[in-house]
């Protein structure tokens, strides 16, 4: 039989972080594998097309579309050549070479197409440069010619459940808040510019916009309101990809939404690195292949990187597991039987269940996929 | 491996999705043609293992495991089957495949005119099995660098270009295509591949069109879709996105060209080769169909009607953000947490809704454990059927622009060419299929959902499918139609329930509307405002006579008029909805929930 593996999140204080940094388009690398770099050390770099122009020629000056191409050559242009912001790219003689009118182009550029059915023009403006930075700091350890780099550092990992905002990089500061405390204005500290704020629960929308007024580059928090989620974004989110709004600070959410403290064990690993240099990304895909938010920090000790990888792992008997769906979602537990057969559990669905042992010491029946493995 | 159908006796069948790949074993068996057995193991087209042919050999020893039978021979480089000698229990006679992992086949389709030409590519296209990503047009609504913007970060594996009547002005469409330049989407698939792109509009503009994309993108032409304003010529463009499908797309997908070269039948989008099932069986029988897949991410609607000239007309529709998991947050949002609500027999805050489905949302794999959490992902799917069958109808329609005669009736009726050719009431089948459907811990939890969310007029039959087999079916048609329809019947659909649901004036709320009989024998009475269900006579075979209880009630046959018809009862029976069209809520809360408990009570189902 095919083997299933339980999700799980991992929160890991020693562990090898490979990161690929790839070029949306063919560019050039700027490091070579060997070379030591910080998270902010630009890497790749490109160009990017610029954006093409149609300009309706025929219509504004009010001629034929097949009289275009004569009007750009009549100025000694024609595709490919370039033109300057406010050049005359089409002029067009009336009535005995009386009462010419002429076209000056809005846009920089160079011209790529005259279309003879509708007397457009398009002009294609010039590239800007792309760069790609390494975001986390490490060693080079592979290098794709004109498309990518790998990187690899030592340090701690931690995935949360579901996050918004892109890659930021700031010092990581430990909220003095418990992890089942909702988190409060009073909490956010005014002196947070440039720091990835970590700790508490259910933090309102007002909590949130002020950390961000403050300048924190990043939050760190338990769970979230579906209101304040809302309220931050600005629209209701339908599906679970994220990474590209544009946010002052990325938001990332450990255990899900509603009011869930933050794992122990996050806030463990996190606040073993209080005042390093972290990177963190929102981005979230809930898909095959999946994507889940990150905070990285590379401290270089090696200890243990192996053997804290949870990766791909199996349920079994004594595995701490988090459980994910109602009645006990939000709970900690750990696994005490592994029935092989199906079971028909209280919605009257028959499926393949487990037996575990809450922290208050009731066994409680679940179905497997309801758990996920605490690293 | 062969494929002619008149040798063949054990066939493999694959439908690779998103999440899953699923194989089934046909087998040819002293009964006929049954699926025997089934296997699955999660799809690995994306990283770390990037290459399709993993999830699908593991599918493979698990139906070997469980089937007894020697499936695979060891051959890593080659094809990996034993090939079957006559009766032996061992091997395999063909394999055939279905795909929708990496999210299924994505296009672009643009036309000139929204309800035209652009409407005729989207048909095209869905009809194909694809998603729609966007659809362009002239008059969509949106300023051309809102849609420049827009289309420059679609990742799309095909883009379809219509518009214009054949000897047409041209302009129109080459400005379609001088958007698709400016914007310059990225394939999917493949670095070096250039986008591939389908011209189906004037053919007078097809030189200059191929000419502005050259840069871009690898053009092909075929015949207008759009020849003429009263024609529509979908096949041609269909066929080529069929093509460009194992071309341009298959071919670049992790593992795929490798899959390809296991089977001699091409490898067929799975929404498409469920259509091609639903649409050959509809016609064979004469039946007008409607078929749901709700899945986690999108819920794909197909339907097959006849048109006002009696001519069956195939539709299928994909709702790309309506799921019961990785979307079931836009479910929430389009329908709104008070319209899920409604369909509760009990009390649950807003914020306990919301927190719950977002939950869902980001941890899809999880199950309802309690009856209340099942009932809410039922009270979602309702909603996920409502929408998408809304979006449906928007498209199954006439044909838009053409010149019509029409009579004075058509002028009182305010018809315009452009209804829905869907018509509730003379609806024959319903086929829902998804893990919501399709394994609903009881089957009148199913009957109910797709009643409640169809809203159902008239006498329906109401059916799933078992286990996701239509897509191996829809493929394995292609080369054994036969064989495919006998298993689609005996191991594939499962007969449910019919439902009547009479059309009433409100004076007869509380009053008795009709009078059912099977077999000559009154069997029960529909009442106004009354749900009621008869499990007495599930599984049988008889006359069904539903007689109106005035002249002013419609059982599906016209006002008045008896409804008689032989019929094979469900697995649950039969169910007399007297809850008249369109369904009707309480304002208040206390009321709703009452309401739905008294429902669920009358199906017999838990509270």
């Amino acid at each position: 039989m095919t083997s299933a593996f339980a999700p799980g999140l991992k929160a890991l204080q020693f562990t090898a972080m490979e990161k690929t940094r790839e070029l949306p388009l063919k560019g050039e690398v700027i490091v070579a594998e060997g070379d030591i770099v910080n998270s902010d050390t630009v890497v790749l770099m490109a160009d990017l097309p610029g954006n093409l122009n149609i300009l309706r020629v025929a219509e504004r000056l009010g001629i034929e579309p097949s009289e275009v191409a004569a009007g750009v050559a009549r100025k000694g242009l024609k595709i490919d050549s370039k033109v300057a912001k406010g050049d005359i790219i089409c002029e067009h003689s009336g009535l005995f070479g009386l009462f010419k009118s002429k076209y000056e182009s809005p846009f920089a550029g160079r011209i790529e197409y005259i279309s003879e059915s509708n007397g457009h023009i398009g002009v294609r403006e010039p590239a800007t440069p792309l760069v790609v930075r390494a975001y986390i700091a490490g060693t080079v350890t592979k290098v794709v010619p004109h498309k990518s780099v790998t990187i690899l550092g030592h340090g701690a990992l931690v995935q949360g459940i579901f996050g918004v905002g892109g890659e930021k990089n700031g010092q990581l500061r430990m909220l003095n808040v418990s992890n089942d405390k909702e988190l409060t204005i009073s909490d956010i500290p005014s002196d947070c510019g440039q720091k990835i704020l970590v700790g508490g629960m259910s933090p309102s929308i007002d909590v949130i916009k002020a950390a961000a007024k403050a300048g924190a580059l990043g939050l760190v928090v338990g769970s979230i309101d579906d209101s304040a989620l809302r309220q931050y974004l600005g629209y209701d989110l339908g599906v679970a990809i994220t990474g590209d709004e544009d946010l002052p600070m990325t938001l990332i959410v450990t255990e899900g939404f509603g009011r869930l403290p933050m794992s122990p064990k996050i806030s463990e690993v996190l606040g073993a690195y209080e005042g390093k240099l972290a990177s963190i990304n929102g981005a979230t895909q809930v898909r095959a292949g999946a994507i889940r938010p990150e905070i990285l920090v590379v401290h270089d000790d090696k200890r243990g990187a192996a053997s804290q990888n949870h990766e791909g792992r199996g349920l079994e008997v004594g595995l701490k597991v988090r459980l994910i769906r109602v009645p006990y979602f939000g709970m900690y537990a750990t696994i005490t039987e592994l029935p092989h057969e199906s079971e028909v559990i209280e919605s009257g669905a028959k499926t393949r269940i487990l037996k575990a042992k809450l922290d208050n010491g009731s066994i409680v029946t679940v179905p497997r996929a309801n758990v996920e493995i605490v690293s | 491996m062969k494929a002619d159908k008149n040798s063949i006796r054990t066939v493999l069948a694959t439908d690779c999705g998103s999440t899953t790949t699923k194989a089934v074993l046909f087998e040819k068996t002293s009964e006929g043609w049954r699926q025997t057995y089934r296997g699955e193991a999660p799809t690995t087209v994306e990283e770390p293992v990037a290459d399709v042919t993993v999830g699908a050999l593991n599918s493979f020893t698990e139906i070997q495991e469980v089937s007894g039978r020697k499936i695979l021979s060891g051959n890593t480089k080659d094809v990996p089957f034993v090939q079957s000698k006559g009766a032996d229990k061992n091997g395999i006679d063909l394999y055939i495949s279905t795909s929708s992992a990496g999210g299924g086949l994505q296009m672009i389709v643009g036309g000139v005119v929204r309800e035209m030409t652009a409407q005729s590519a989207e048909r095209a296209a869905l009809g194909a099995g694809a998603i729609v990503l966007d659809t362009l047009s002239a008059d969509d609504g949106r300023e051309e660098y809102e849609k420049i913007e827009r289309v420059r970060h679609l990742k799309p594996d095909i883009v379809l270009i219509t518009g214009g009547v054949d000897g047409g002005t041209k302009s129109h469409v080459v400005e379609v295509a001088e958007m698709l330049l400016a914007a310059s989407p990225k394939p999917r698939f493949g670095d070096t591949l250039r986008l591939p792109v389908i011209y189906a509009g004037n053919k007078e503009a097809r030189e200059e069109v191929e000419r502005i994309l050259a840069p871009i993108a690898h053009v092909e032409s075929v015949e207008n879709i759009r020849p003429t304003l009263e024609v529509e010529n979908l096949k041609p463009a269909r066929d080529l996105i069929h093509d460009f499908f194992l071309k341009h797309v298959m071919s670049h997908a992790p593992g795929y060209g490798r899959l390809i070269s296991w089977t001699p039948v091409p490898v067929m989008p799975t929404p498409g080769a469920v259509g091609k099932m639903i649409n050959d069986f509809a016609i064979r029988r004469g039946l007008n169909v409607l078929a749901a897949d709700i899945g986690g991410a999108t819920t794909d609607v197909f339907s097959v009607s006849k048109d006002p000239k009696g001519e069956m007309i195939f539709n299928r529709t994909v709702s790309a953000n309506l799921g019961m998991s990785y979307s079931v947050a836009n479910v929430l949002i389009e329908a709104g947490t008070n319209n899920i609500k409604r369909w509760l027999p009990f009390g649950l805050s807003n914020t306990e809704i919301n927190d719950r489905l977002r939950n869902k949302m980001i941890r899809p794999t999880s199950i309802p454990q309690t009856i209340e959490d099942l009932y809410l992902e039922q009270a979602v799917c309702r909603e996920a059927l409502r929408l998408s069958l809304n979006h449906h109808r928007s498209l199954a329609v006439g044909l838009s622009g053409q010149k019509q005669k029409r009579g004075i009736a058509d002028i009182f009726a305010q018809a315009t060419g452009h209804e829905s050719l869907i018509n509730m009431q003379q609806l024959d089948l319903v086929i829902g299929s998804g893990g919501v459907l399709s394994h609903a811990p009881d089957r009148r939890q199913a009957a109910l959902m797709m009643l409640d969310a169809y809203q159902l007029e008239g006498l329906t039959q109401i059916a799933v499918d078992s286990i996701f087999m239509l897509p191996h079916l829809g493929v394995f048609s292609t080369i054994h139609p036969e064989a495919a329809e006998e298993i689609l019947m005996r191991d594939c659909l499962i007969n449910v329930a019919h439902s009547i649901a009479p059309k009433f004036p409100e004076k007869l709320i509380n009053k008795k509307v009709a009078t059912v009989k099977f077999n000559s024998t009154e069997v029960g009475e529909i009442w106004g405002g009354d749900l009621a269900i008869i499990e007495q006579i599930a599984g049988r075979t008889g006359k069904l006579e539903i007689i109106p209880s005035s002249s002013n009630v419609d059982v599906g046959a016209g006002l008045g008029e008896i409804l008689i018809k032989d019929i094979e009862l469900g697995a649950v029976g039969l169910i007399l909805d007297g809850r008249n069209r369109p369904l009707m809520f309480p304002d208040n809360l206390e009321n709703s929930i009452s309401k739905q408990q008294k429902i669920y009570a009358a199906m017999g189902l838990k509270v």
